[in-house]
């Protein structure tokens, strides 16, 4: 058993377990690479079904591709998928240049406060992994939110010997992470063994530009690269030297803006 | 933080280790320096963090390094486990950061449990302190026994040996308490980057390994292969055509056509097919840390929490054991409340029996005449389940001898399981009743078969409560009712039994219930609803026919006005006055429990 081995073993537990002990769970699919293989995973775990929702925040920004990506393979693999989207704001005309916190807040978090609201969802399983920023470093496989989505990370419930928090007051929801443990290198090693059908925008354009990490089309940059497949994805990261999210613009608002992001409910 | 690139050989597992020790003894400067010595940072990161310790007029420490969250910088403690990625020529890590302060425990615990190594900080000037003990403690109960203790801060000491020898002997005699041998004392200053990545002029008198050495001399925990094939069943999935039993091995090894046993329920079958999704050809057999599933090749009942397990391998199958505990809770952990334990997949109600040690974890002073814990102590007691639990002793496979304690809706206890002493009657009975049902020769027929045409499946229906309470006559009716539902019912009285099955051995209750049992097993057996009254019955016995009627389900109607144990249907014997409605009570009951099905029911 080698170290991705591991790695999916310990995911589909957790998947299954998430299964096993939450009624009315989501599954939160940003067409990105890491909620890709968690539904790749998922599909492990539950022997070619996916007897979960997915559920996309559409912020109506996208990148086109991500959505004709989105709905082909929702068809080919035959998943629920619900679109959540925060109309009202919409509607305002809210968008990244009122301020991309602002933004990302009523559009991201405020969208899927509105679609779990919608569908009575208590559990949402999302594709976060520790090394990629520092606050997500902190969590927990399981991770309760209180009814305002807020997490409280000086107050985290102990987690060992795969023994999750399963119990709850009716007034939390609890976010669950099957793929915390991964690193980016492991996604893309990953992708490349099991083959995974990922959205070409992660590979380099003629021109020598790729997306390292996908968002929304105003706020997210691509970086320079000649990686145009897996193979060459796996090698470039191997050499890298700098952060996975530093195209993304949210991040960089300021010092703490990821912790703020997260602490009121962002993914 | 993150993955720093740069993997030297992706087929090696990643090491994982934890520091540990008391807060301010130097945990996250360790791991800066660690970082910077082995070129593990990220580019500029270093830079980064000295123009901001310049803007803000701080000298540069390495612990800042790991300051991810804002809190952490304010407090300047490390609130909580994150994993940072280093590497050495050898081989990759993860340290798993754990924080010192007191109140953090439940994070160290996280951050430990995960661990395979661990680093004891000590700080030569402060000496052994109460972290230091605490923390060398629940490694111990961890089962983490791969320990090296660095002795830090050096520099505040002026190097010197005795100093360094005083901790030493001190914290080696208090391991040795413990069981547990460190591997090396190692003298270091982290801020000055003395003897972690390479042996410094300070302190000539030391000739050990440095810390990276230590690092590089642990050894990746085995795989527990060897050890008898343990499942705890997680869950049973019917998506298509395929009725699997999912879960991980969590020990040994599993095989198609392996016959498998699943405890505490005593079903037997054997292993029809591993499957598997997405893999060039369905594998044949599996092995520990692989999260599987399978089928089996006959329909028998197993839901999550069994353990499945080989024939001749059988885990232990108890209501009680003894147990080391380490307590977190913001509540006490005390005798009369109850718990729930969760020990694999297996979830029971539970509560301590016996405490027979409360300890200060800190000093590990024996705290007196103390019948709790509070947070942050531990305790050698006995737990007792609700219900009978599957496990094995700690010692022999760790992995399903290992707990946790649930106080309302959060784990604030672990535990690992030391010992076991089947010495109460109900573990010998039940010792008596699992041989019994691994020899019983099964009918062709199947339960599922007579069930589809008696429109029920089997149970014993007990009826208990003091004398005169009308359980009698409600019997009788239930028996009736039942049978001109055309369901299969039999009232079992035990004065028949004793005439008969039980006249040689006059007045010995407890064979005279055991008998009672076994005869209810046979009815039960040939698929009938039994229903028995109990008048003189102790509750003892009544456990004993639950017992003795496994695998087959037991529903208790107690008949009361002083309620006693936990039925599942309580009856006043004003209610009871009216047989009619008692019965329909009941018979819905059993229709809501699925035991009585309705006649063509379709499987």
């Amino acid at each position: 058993m080698d170290h991705l081995d591991e790695l999916e073993n310990q995911s589909i537990y957790i998947l299954r377990e998430a299964y096993k002990n939450f009624k009315n769970l989501a599954m939160l699919w940003s067409i990105g690479k890491d909620s890709t293989i968690m539904l790749w995973l998922a599909r492990k775990a539950f022997f070619g079904h996916c007897p979960i929702p997915l559920v996309h925040i559409d912020t109506t920004y996208k990148i086109p591709a991500m959505i004709e990506y989105r709905d082909f393979y929702a068809k080919e693999w035959g998943l629920n998928l619900v679109v959540g989207k925060n109309q009202k704001a919409l509607d305002e005309g809210m968008n990244h240049e009122k301020g991309r916190i602002v933004c990302c807040e009523a559009l991201k978090t405020q969208g899927l406060q509105c679609i779990m609201e919608q569908e009575g969802y208590t559990g949402l399983i999302l594709g976060i992994r520790r090394d990629e920023e520092g606050t997500r470093a902190k969590e927990r496989y399981f991770s309760p939110r209180d009814k305002n989505f807020e997490w409280n990370f000086k107050d985290q419930p102990p987690e060992l010997w795969d023994q999750y928090k399963t119990k709850f007051s009716d007034d939390t929801h609890i976010r669950i992470h099957p793929i915390l443990h991964w690193t980016e290198l492991n996604v893309w090693e990953y992708i490349l063994r099991e083959n995974i059908p990922i959205i070409d925008l992660y590979f380099a354009t003629p021109e020598g530009k790729r997306y390292r990490s996908l968002g929304c089309a105003p706020c997210t940059g691509t970086i320079d690269s000649n990686a145009k497949n897996v193979e060459e994805i796996v090698e470039e990261l191997k050499n890298a030297t700098t952060a996975e999210r530093s195209g993304r613009a949210q991040d960089q608002e300021n010092t703490y803006a990821m912790q703020k992001l997260r602490a009121r409910g962002y993914m | 933080m993150g993955n720093n690139g740069s993997a030297p050989d992706l087929s090696t597992r990643l090491m994982r280790m934890v520091i540990v020790g008391h807060v301010d003894h130097g945990k996250s400067t360790l791991v800066g320096r660690l970082l910077s010595d082995t070129g593990s940072l990220p580019e500029g990161k270093l830079q980064f963090v000295k123009d901001i310790c310049d803007q803000q007029g701080k000298t540069f420490e390495f612990a800042f390094l790991l300051d991810a969250l804002q809190e952490e910088q304010e407090q300047g403690i490390t609130i909580d486990t994150s994993q940072i990625f280093f590497h050495t020529t050898k081989r990759k890590y993860v340290i798993i950061d754990a924080p010192g302060h007191k109140e953090f425990l439940k994070n160290m615990v996280t951050g430990a449990a995960d661990a395979e190594a661990a680093l004891l900080l000590i700080d030569a000037k402060e000496g052994v302190q109460e972290q230091s003990r605490r923390h060398g403690y629940i490694l111990k109960l961890l089962g983490l026994t791969q320990v090296a203790v660095v002795i830090n801060k050096m520099d505040l000491v002026g190097y010197d040996e005795k100093v360094y020898s005083k901790i030493k002997t001190e914290y080696s005699n208090f391991l040795a308490s413990l069981g547990v041998e460190a591997r090396e004392f190692i003298p270091v200053s982290a801020k000055l980057g003395t003897n972690i990545a390479e042996l410094k002029d300070e302190m000539p008198w030391y000739k050990g390994p440095t810390v990276l050495n230590i690092l590089d001399q642990f050894e990746k925990k085995p795989r527990p292969d060897h050890l008898p094939f343990r499942f705890p069943v997680q869950d049973v999935y019917k998506f298509d055509e395929r009725r699997i039993i999912a879960g991980r091995v969590e020990s040994g090894k599993l095989q198609v056509g392996d016959r498998v046993i699943f405890s505490p329920s005593n079903k037997k079958a054997i292993v029809k097919t591993i499957e598997s999704w997405s893999v060039p050809e369905q594998p044949n057999a599996a092995t520990s840390s692989e999260s599987i599933g399978f089928t089996l090749d006959e329909q028998i009942f197993v839901e999550r929490g069994d353990v499945c397990t080989l024939m001749d391998e059988l885990p232990i199958v108890s209501t009680t054991f003894d147990a080391n505990v380490f307590w977190m809770g913001k509540r006490k952990l005390e005798k009369g409340r109850k718990f729930t334990i969760k020990l694999n997949t297996q979830e029971v109600e539970c509560e301590v029996h016996e405490f027979k040690k409360a300890i200060d974890a800190s000093t590990l002073e024996t705290l007196k005449n103390q019948d709790y814990i509070a947070k942050n102590d531990v305790a050698e007691l006995t737990l007792k389940t609700r219900s009978p639990v599957a496990f094995d002793l700690f010692g022999s496979i760790a992995t399903t001898g290992r707990f946790v304690l649930v106080d309302e809706y959060d784990v604030c206890g672990g535990g690992i399981i030391t010992t076991y002493n089947p010495t109460t009657k109900e573990d010998k009975l039940r010792d008596e009743v699992r041989t019994r049902d691994f020899n019983w020769i099964k009918s062709d027929i199947k339960p599922e078969e007579r069930a589809y045409r008696n429109g029920h499946s089997a149970a014993l229906i007990l009826i208990t409560g003091e004398p005169g309470s009308g359980k009698g006559p409600l019997a009788r009716t239930l028996e009736r009712s039942l049978f001109q539902n055309n369901f299969q019912s039999y009232l079992l009285d035990r004065r028949n039994v004793n005439l008969g099955v039980s006249a040689d051995i006059g007045s010995s209750e407890e064979e005279s219930a055991r008998r009672l049992g076994e005869v209810a097993k046979l009815f039960l057996d040939a698929g009938h609803v039994v229903i028995s009254t109990s008048n003189a019955f102790h509750r003892e016995d009544q456990e004993d026919l639950k017992l003795l009627a496994n695998p087959y389900q037991v529903v208790e109607i107690q008949v009361s006005s002083k309620p006693a144990g936990e039925p599942d249907i309580l009856i006043s014997p004003d209610e009871a006055q009216n047989v009619k409605e008692a019965s329909t009570k009941i018979q819905n009951y059993l229709k809501e429990k699925k035991i009585l099905m309705g006649h063509n029911y379709s499987i």
